[in-house]
């Protein structure tokens, strides 16, 4: 496998991580917490709110709401009843029937502030990525970048002047001026500017994962020879802007179809109104065209239509605040139909470190010994193993309270005062340890190394425990003392926690997990079975990787897969849903439709429960919208017809007190009910992971017959208030 | 509702169950060129039409070439038929100075036989000869049914084959449908019928003096033959006026019941032989399901509130022991008159066993509500089937599908814009036709003077009319006077956008679900078999219906109804 992504570069604080997704699988999508810079908070922040309103009407104009058809519809039946209204008022119309001026006015109020709650839901969902976006943008500023000509010369040039393939050379305590790759040099960056993350990133050249820089983000120590992968406009940060600000948002397939199949329904439901005007007039009744209009927008999908971009932008936003950077809301919509995950062992499974996991004493020798000279042996050692060591060694002898070596603080200082002098591993003799003040030599090492030098050579018993180590996919280290061989230290890659529960859900949810290892097939089976995933490819290749998609694709699978080095870019573009990290190659990250900012490839499974959260929620208040539609016809078909028919007041079921009442409820509700649903679409519907039927079951009784009942009851009240208030 | 009624509902839902397996393993063989037992006798016939007709059986057809090939074979029939119904009076076999058929009425009698409508403004026994009957009429009654059959099993095939360019040919499609399908069929239940006394002669009709010494002209000919495709084909054309209701067409309680379960019988079948092209039988029986509940519940409601009677009406005229007799048959009775009036409309037959226009107004909404939903409760042979999946599950998935986190998917093909803007124009050209032209009769003076009751029932006449004939449906609630310009020309409009406005987004709607990859169905897939589908699909199929024509139902029956049980006559 290449470019296995180094342990330290992409270690990351998985409890942190499944603690989000836990919060966020329970929250229904609540914003992560820690380790972000400040940002507005919760669903419906005031400032926000108060941004959104002159937003919501500058969206009336008409040139821009006709992109919603359904909002359109209203906008112009709300136009033609303020009409209605106005040449009754000056006496143009008769006023027709008991309605009266009193009722066109009210009628023609709510129709507006239907037309307004949802552009003013859309301005919300947007003010959310705004404020994110104006974070960003301040890190955009131009900067001073020196350009490096062909004769090595420099030249002092605006951030705005670089071009691709420019070479500039970043000082320490610069900002980068654009994106690129390091060609020279070795520094920190602090990418808090994009990230949030305020420790500093380590970038060197060719190393593929650490190579590539943000323009926008600060060198805090020594100097790096940078070239220019993006010219300006096009750089990571202005895409992030555009993203997160949905200025560029293009709807997505779905909400396409969605807008195709609301705009279907309102022209049947344009039909059922239009004709019953003639139907009425067979009748011999004159239907009041306001009562139609109310009648028409009523029934026409405006919860849906209302909310359906708001939906779009806020579930992009979400994914944004995971600080994953979707390159479009097409590929979060795909992500929600993923149904398996190809994932690197290494970095993504494991924590990519060998740890120590138990130390075993050979025969005939203690296991304080052991441990003591495990101890002593990795005192200084300052490598992640040799650290793993020393703390699994005190662990191990305060739970035994041996009395032959203490591993609290002074017992180690004891230890430490005794070393005349420290032996650093080497390739030649692949041992490390330390000599004693007092001549002991203590090592540990490759086990063919350590029998090398033990006097007796290795203990058969030793040497089987060792080949048991090593067929389980660890790494087994003797330990060495005075010539003796003391024991076995076993060094393992830890599989990250929460890990296999979180595969456990996915599980649920009718995805597999596959990892990907170079390991060779027994180690990669013993990981994959402790991880729980559902398979694994040993020994994979690059090809491999993209072999192993094409089939999956062939069988009908949508595959989701994480990369970061530019060997993972075909894979990642090849991949229906390919996320990057953002410590990657530029490689990888051009071929991926996301990236995560903070490096952690398991946040694929959460970019995935946001695709799915998103569809469902589309899908929940189409559903509801639709159902709506039927308590309204039993509330305003009586009223309109209740003149000429007094008997289709059988139909009146709600008991509602007058026609003008039933119509003005109605349309009340029909209002209302979209701006009670704006947290919802924002926020998204509470998602659990669990089978496709149980999720139907669940939603479908919530939002189907939910959707069929509310508005008996809502209409009804709004209807009691409304005779209280005498406003009809 | 007395139980006699019961045991005639429940044999005939135990024939449709017993019969959907074995008929629809049959017609998928036949479909799809494999062997079955006519196959000796038949396929030979079937090589010879192809070599005659210069049809290329293996070649097949895009769903651009499919759909040219239905709507040429219509307009010829078409054009054919208009000629032939213009000169009937001089072609042979007129058995009896029958006259020529004005230009309107031919367009439309020529209209409503290729559109499996069977629409008659025309009287049978005083209008047609025996040579439009036999040779023009019933001809069309094989190839209307078959082709609505071609089409639905194209439509399945886009469903369910992989990335596929082509949904079979046409030509192939509807001989086979004929030859196998439709003909051996017809042949043994032709028959029967004449075994329990239907007519099947050449002879002219016979002059006779009745007992008070009157003259009676007693009308006869080739029925048996027309009788039976009428019933399976989902035609509905009567060989007489009075259609099912005539002693000559449905004689004895027996054909009445064979011809119920011989017009289900197919468009049941079909549910099942959807399951064999999905591989998963539990597809096709979701659907049936969903089919046979709405068709069950109008049916018994239509059964209960016959039976009933109207209580208005004092003692002996109408007791609550016959129920609502007038315009029904004594030998079937008012029960049997709501059932046959359920499944006549619930698929695209038409043909009536007692006047609809008679029926109670609520159980004349049943009829009226079975051919807005778009006639798909089992709906006509192969036309309901289509109609149940676009209007039904393309849709259904589409709403609900989203709910379960995917992008929605059908039997593992995403449905997406195309699919439904075919879906919605299918929906919305059956609303645009039905309410269009009864708004436009409504309030013009030629549309009128068409209905006979004045109030909500005459509103009901016209929007029967429509529906009727949109739905390609062809029985008519009757009262309305049909046989003018206005309705013949609008009537045949009508049908002919019920028909083809549906046929063509659908062949283009499967053209496109063919080329799909499949998906793969997983724990995560929306389930599409089960009660819960079941459920769904009727929930959506009724909502979309009702949503479209509540309004104009409510002042039809509805309203007429409530005049009814308030003591008034509108």
């Amino acid at each position: 496998m290449a470019a296995a992504p180094q342990g330290h570069a992409l270690a990351v604080d998985l409890a942190r991580g499944t603690r989000r997704f836990q919060r966020f699988v329970t929250l229904g999508g609540s914003k992560p917490s820690g380790g972000e810079p400040p940002r507005p908070r919760g669903v419906l922040d005031r400032e926000q709110l108060r941004a959104a309103v002159p937003q919501a009407f500058r969206k009336l104009d008409p040139r821009i709401l006709i992109k919603n058809p359904v909002m359109f519809v209203v906008e112009i039946t709300a136009a033609l009843v303020t009409m209605i209204a106005a040449a009754t008022a000056t006496g143009l119309e008769p006023t027709s029937g008991p309605a009266g001026l009193g009722f066109q006015v009210q009628i023609a109020i709510w129709l507006w502030f239907t037309v307004l709650f949802a552009t003013f839901a859309e301005a919300v969902a947007e003010a959310r990525g705004r404020a994110q976006a104006a974070t960003l943008r301040r890190a955009r500023s131009e900067t001073v970048a020196h350009r490096r000509l062909a004769g090595g010369t420099l030249e002092q040039v605006g951030s705005s002047e670089l071009r691709r393939d420019d070479v500039i050379v970043v000082e320490e305590g610069e900002t980068i001026a654009a994106d690129g790759d390091v060609i020279e040099g070795i520094g920190f960056v602090n990418e808090a500017a994009i990230t949030g993350e305020s420790a500093p990133v380590l970038k060197e050249p060719g190393t593929d994962i650490r190579s590539s820089v943000t323009g926008g983000t600060t060198l805090v120590s020594d100097r790096l020879v940078v070239r220019v992968t993006a010219n300006p406009g096009e750089t990571f940060l202005d895409r992030m802007i555009a993203l997160v600000e949905g200025a560029k948002r293009q709807r997505t397939p779905n909400e396409i179809a969605l807008a195709i199949l609301l705009a279907g329904l309102t022209i049947v439901f344009l039909m059922a109104t239009v004709t019953l005007r003639p139907f009425g007039a067979y009748a011999g009744s004159v239907v009041d065209t306001v009562a139609l209009t109310a009648l028409l927008v009523c029934l026409i999908p405006t919860t849906i239509g209302g909310l359906l971009s708001a939906i779009g932008i806020a579930g992009m936003d979400r994914v944004a605040r995971f600080n994953v950077l979707a390159m479009s809301g097409r590929a979060v919509e795909a992500s929600g139909d993923v149904d398996v995950i190809l994932l690197d062992k290494t970095g993504t499974i494991t924590y990519g470190n060998r740890l120590a996991a138990s130390i075993t004493p050979a025969a005939g020798v203690t296991a304080g010994e052991a441990i003591g000279a495990a101890l002593a042996a990795s005192i200084r050692d300052e490598t992640p193993e040799g650290r793993s060591i020393v703390e699994l060694a005190r662990k191990l002898l305060a739970e035994a309270k041996a009395p032959a070596a203490t591993g609290d603080d002074a017992g180690l200082a004891a230890l430490d005062a005794t070393i005349a002098e420290e032996i650093a591993f080497s390739a030649q003799t692949r041992t490390s340890g330390i000599r004693t003040t007092a001549g002991a030599l203590i090592l540990k090492g490759a086990v063919d190394a350590i029998g090398a030098l033990a006097s007796g050579g290795m203990p058969s018993e030793v040497a089987e425990a060792a080949d048991r180590v090593a067929d389980q996919g660890a790494t087994p280290l003797a330990l060495l003392a005075n010539g003796r061989v003391l024991g076995l230290i076993e060094l393992k890659d830890t599989i990250k926690a929460g890990l296999p529960e979180r595969f456990a859900e996915f599980r649920r949810m009718g995805i597999r997990t596959v990892m990907i290892t170079g390991d060779n097939p027994r180690t990669a089976a013993t990981i994959a079975r402790e991880a729980g995933v559902d398979d694994f490819i040993a020994q994979a290749t690059p090809e491999d990787k993209i072999a192993f998609i094409r089939k999956e694709q062939a069988d009908g699978h949508l595959v989701a897969m994480t990369g970061d080095g530019t060997n993972d870019a075909p894979a990642v573009a090849q991949a229906d849903v390919g996320m990057a990290m953002n410590s990657g190659t530029s490689a990888a990250k051009e071929a991926a439709n996301m990236v995560d900012l903070d490096s952690d490839p398991t946040k694929l499974l959460e970019v995935i429960a946001i695709g799915k959260q998103l569809l469902i929620t589309r899908g929940s208040i189409t559903t509801f919208s639709i159902a709506n539609d039927v308590a309204k016809y039993f509330a305003i078909l009586p009223a309109m017809f209740v003149s000429v028919y007094p008997e289709l007041g059988a139909l009146n079921v709600m008991g509602l007190a007058t026609p003008q009442s039933a119509i003005l409820s109605a349309v009340i509700f029909n209002a209302l009910i979209i701006i009670a649903l704006v947290p919802l679409a924002i926020r998204g519907v509470a998602f659990r992971p669990a089978p496709a039927s149980v999720l139907l079951q669940r939603n479908l009784l919530i939002y189907g017959l939910g959707g069929i009942v509310a508005p008996f009851i809502g209409i009804k009240v709004i209807d009691l208030l409304v005779t209280a208030l005498h406003l009809a | 509702m007395a139980l006699g009624d019961f045991l005639t509902l429940a044999t005939i839902a135990g024939a449709i169950l017993l019969l959907t397996p074995l008929l629809g393993r049959y017609i998928h063989r036949v479909m799809e060129g494999e062997r079955t037992f006519l196959s000796p006798i038949l396929r030979p016939v079937e090589r010879l039409v192809y070599r005659v007709s210069g049809i290329d059986e293996a070649a097949e057809q895009d769903w651009k070439a499919y759909t040219v090939s239905v709507l040429a074979m219509a307009l010829v029939a078409i054009v054919a038929g208009y000629v032939v119904l213009r000169l009937q009076d001089v072609l042979p076999f007129n058995q009896g100075g029958i006259a020529p058929m004005s230009p309107d009425l031919a367009f439309n009698t020529s209209v409503s036989f290729e559109t499996n409508t069977n629409w008659q403004n025309y009287s049978g026994e005083t209008g047609a000869t025996y040579l439009t009957q036999a040779a023009m009429l019933a001809v069309r009654n094989f190839t209307s049914a078959a082709t609505g059959l071609a089409v639905a099993i194209a439509l399945i095939r886009g469903l369910t084959r992989r990335s596929s360019k082509t949904l079979g040919n046409y030509w192939v499609d509807l001989t086979r449908g004929i030859l196998y399908i439709l003909l051996p069929i017809s042949i043994v239940g032709a028959l029967v019928l004449v075994w329990q006394g239907v007519p099947q002669t050449w002879d002219p009709s016979h002059a006779v003096t009745t007992l008070q010494g009157g003259k009676q002209l007693i009308a006869l000919g080739p029925v048996a033959s027309q009788e039976i495709i009428k019933e399976i084909g989902n035609n509905g054309g009567g060989f007489f006026n009075a259609n099912s209701s005539h002693p000559f067409e449905n004689p004895t309680p027996l054909t009445d019941w064979l011809e119920i379960v011989g017009l289900l019988g197919l468009s049941f079948a079909l549910t099942y032989t959807f399951g064999r092209y999905a591989q998963n039988q539990r597809q096709g029986w979701t659907i049936f399901g969903a089919m046979a509940v709405i068709l069950l519940v109008g049916a018994i409601g239509a059964m209960h509130v016959e039976s009933t009677g109207n209580a208005l009406l004092p003692a002996g005229v109408d007791s609550a022991a016959l129920g609502n007799m007038e315009g029904k048959e004594t030998r079937f009775g008012a029960a049997l008159g709501g059932l046959f009036m359920a499944a006549t409309t619930g698929t695209s037959t038409g043909a009536i066993n007692s006047w609809h226009d008679s029926a109670q107004p609520i159980a004349g909404l049943v009829p009226l509500f079975n051919m807005e939903l778009g006639e798909i409760t089992p709906g006509g042979i192969g036309a309901g089937m289509y109609g149940m999946l676009v209007i039904g599950a393309i849709l259904a998935v589409f709403i609900a599908g989203l709910m379960v986190g995917r992008t929605p998917e059908y039997l593992g093909k995403k449905v997406e814009s195309f699919e439904i803007k075919m879906a919605m124009l299918t929906a919305l050209v059956l609303g645009a036709s039905i309410l269009g032209f009864t708004a436009l009769a409504s309030v013009l003076p030629d549309g009128l003077k068409g209905p006979l009751s004045a109030g909500p029932h005459g509103f009901s006449e016209i929007l029967y009319a429509f529906s009727s004939q949109t739905g390609n449906n062809g029985s008519a609630f009757a009262g309305l006077t049909g046989n003018t310009p206005f309705y013949n020309v609008t009537g045949a409009i009508a049908m002919l956008i019920g028909r083809y406005g549906m046929i063509i987004p659908i062949l283009a709607l499967a053209g496109s679900m063919a080329a799909k990859r499949r998906v793969a169905p997983s724990l995560g897939t929306f389930p599409t078999t089960g009660i819960l589908w079941s459920v769904l699909l009727m929930g959506v199929v009724i909502i979309v219906g009702a949503l479209t024509f509540f309004p104009a139902l409510s002042l039809g029956p509805i309203v007429d109804q409530l005049l009814q049980n308030a003591g008034k006559l509108s």
